[in-house]
């Protein structure tokens, strides 16, 4: 496919694989923020063209990953009730609760269902006016502008069988509670850039300066993730702290305005928990009070939810980058895709997901090296 | 989650809702996108698509720089190796009076 093929080719990525090695003269710590970006490293195994120096670790940009239990159990209680038709995305429907999970409610015969685009929940509403159709509306900046539009055009179109359970969060507050840590090791980040698609690279400038920090704006296939990983070492070699963008092909400074613009007409900012790190300040988005009726929380009283998480599970000390996921003792034993005990092993996004699919807790037993890289060799 | 993909639009329709549509071809797959959040879009253009709506152009002109950028880096990569290679051949030569 155009604009995926030629941003894969195994020369290429050895090229710049080798400027890195020429560049990198000490040890330094990189963040990949998104989810989608640690997908890509660990499956072409793009850490291990990289030299000993540089070591990436994997941030909290996996929106099911840090959605809270409690807002899991939110969304079971709802979908649970009759006359309800629950709609998520696909990458939900597995995560357990404190109970269950969204598919295991609908073999019980709750009215659960996979949508690709928000929009397909609007359609659902329309064809079943009795019923009562809620989205589980989760996500980044990236997915706000889709998930707004459901709700701005449900209102448009007068259609009142239709709401949201939001769990938004935003990615540059994330960024700064791991910077502000105590523990931080991060020197240099990669910023995720489909979010930044939607909302620009100016947020992160004032980041960049106040920590000191590289933040390069960085595509998900494996070139652009080596690219972006080099610009970022040239800066912090160089002793430079700026914002760089590896990915213009996509991202502008200043984002999608127009998709701004429906986001802040729908949602406002608000202090939203991530799961396995607490809340964050002015971290996330929530319906505007003018779409309060559209707020599933609002319609169906679901407060009141107590969880508790597992004692042994470090997926914080991973979301913030201090730890790997082998340092956990239940990695691979206890704590599985089947059987997760944590933010980070719910979802394919999440590192210890990533690591767990891709074999790492094997090579870990045997303390056989690094996985080789396997990227595709496309000829174009 | 945030994966987006590139597509090539093929059509604008507006819908009976008054949502700006089209269809986008993803490496021969063709869906029907939300192009409300890029009005300049025209039919052959390439559009960054997550979760059914169209979030950005793609820039072919940055596309092809980028492209460039490694390949260049790729043609140093090559002849940093050629001349290694001529350097491994360099001292035989050197021995000879």
């Amino acid at each position: 496919m155009k604009y995926i093929d030629e941003y894969r080719q195994q020369a290429l990525a050895e090229a710049v694989a080798k400027e890195i090695h020429r560049t990198v003269t000490r040890p330094w710590v990189l963040m990949e923020v998104c989810g989608g970006q640690t997908h890509s490293i660990v499956k072409y195994g793009l850490d291990g063209l990289l030299p000993k120096e540089v070591e990436l670790v994997h941030g909290p940009g996996c929106p099911v990953c840090v959605t809270p239990l409690e807002m899991i159990d939110k969304a079971h209680a709802i979908a649970r009730q009759p006359d309800v038709i629950f709609c998520s995305f696909g990458d939900m429907l597995r995560v357990p609760g404190s109970e269950s999970d969204l598919l295991i409610l609908k073999s019980r015969g709750a009215d659960v269902r996979v949508v690709y685009s928000p929009l397909d929940c609007l359609k659902i509403a329309r064809a079943n006016p009795d019923k009562q159709v809620v989205f589980f509306a989760i996500g980044f900046e990236t997915t706000a502008p889709a998930n707004a539009m459901s709700v701005w055009q449900a209102r448009q179109e007068g259609l009142h069988n239709y709401s949201m359970l939001v769990s938004h969060v935003l990615v540059p507050p994330a960024m700064e509670a791991i910077l502000r840590s105590p523990d931080n090791r991060v020197q240099g980040f990669l910023a995720p850039g489909h979010v930044c698609a939607v909302v620009g690279y100016r947020e992160y400038e004032p980041i960049s300066a106040k920590y000191h920090v590289p933040i390069v704006v960085t595509g998900f296939e494996p070139l652009d993730l080596l690219e972006g990983t080099l610009m970022t070492l040239r800066q912090l070699e160089a002793g430079k702290a700026e914002v760089e963008n590896q990915y213009p092909r996509v991202v502008k400074r200043d984002g999608n305005l127009v998709a701004q613009e429906l986001v802040n007409k729908v949602f406002e900012v608000c202090d939203r928990a991530w799961r396995g790190v607490g809340t964050i300040p002015q971290s996330g988005y929530r319906l505007r009070p003018e779409f309060r009726d559209y707020d599933a929380e609002q319609l169906f009283q679901v407060a009141g939810i107590r969880t508790q998480e597992s004692p042994i599970c470090i997926s914080g000390l991973v979301l913030r980058g201090v730890k790997k996921p082998h340092d956990c003792p239940a990695f691979g034993k206890e704590c599985t895709p089947q059987h997760p005990l944590g933010a980070t092993m719910v979802s394919a996004e999440g590192a210890c997901a990533a690591y767990y699919t891709y074999g790492r807790h094997l090579q870990q037993q045997k303390g056989a090296p690094a996985k080789q890289s396997e990227l595709e060799v496309v000829h174009s | 989650m945030c994966l987006a993909v590139p597509g090539k639009v093929l059509e604008i329709e507006s819908n009976p809702l008054g949502l700006r549509m089209g269809k986008a071809d993803f490496g021969g797959i063709v869906k029907t996108v939300c192009l409300e959040y890029t009005p300049e879009i025209v039919p052959g253009d390439y559009v960054l698509v997550h979760v059914g709506f169209a979030l950005s152009k793609v820039d072919e002109e940055e596309a092809v720089r980028t492209y460039e950028i490694l390949r260049e880096m790729n043609q140093l990569a090559d002849l940093e190796e050629a001349e290694a290679e001529a350097a491994r051949a360099a001292p035989a030569k050197g021995d000879a009076p």
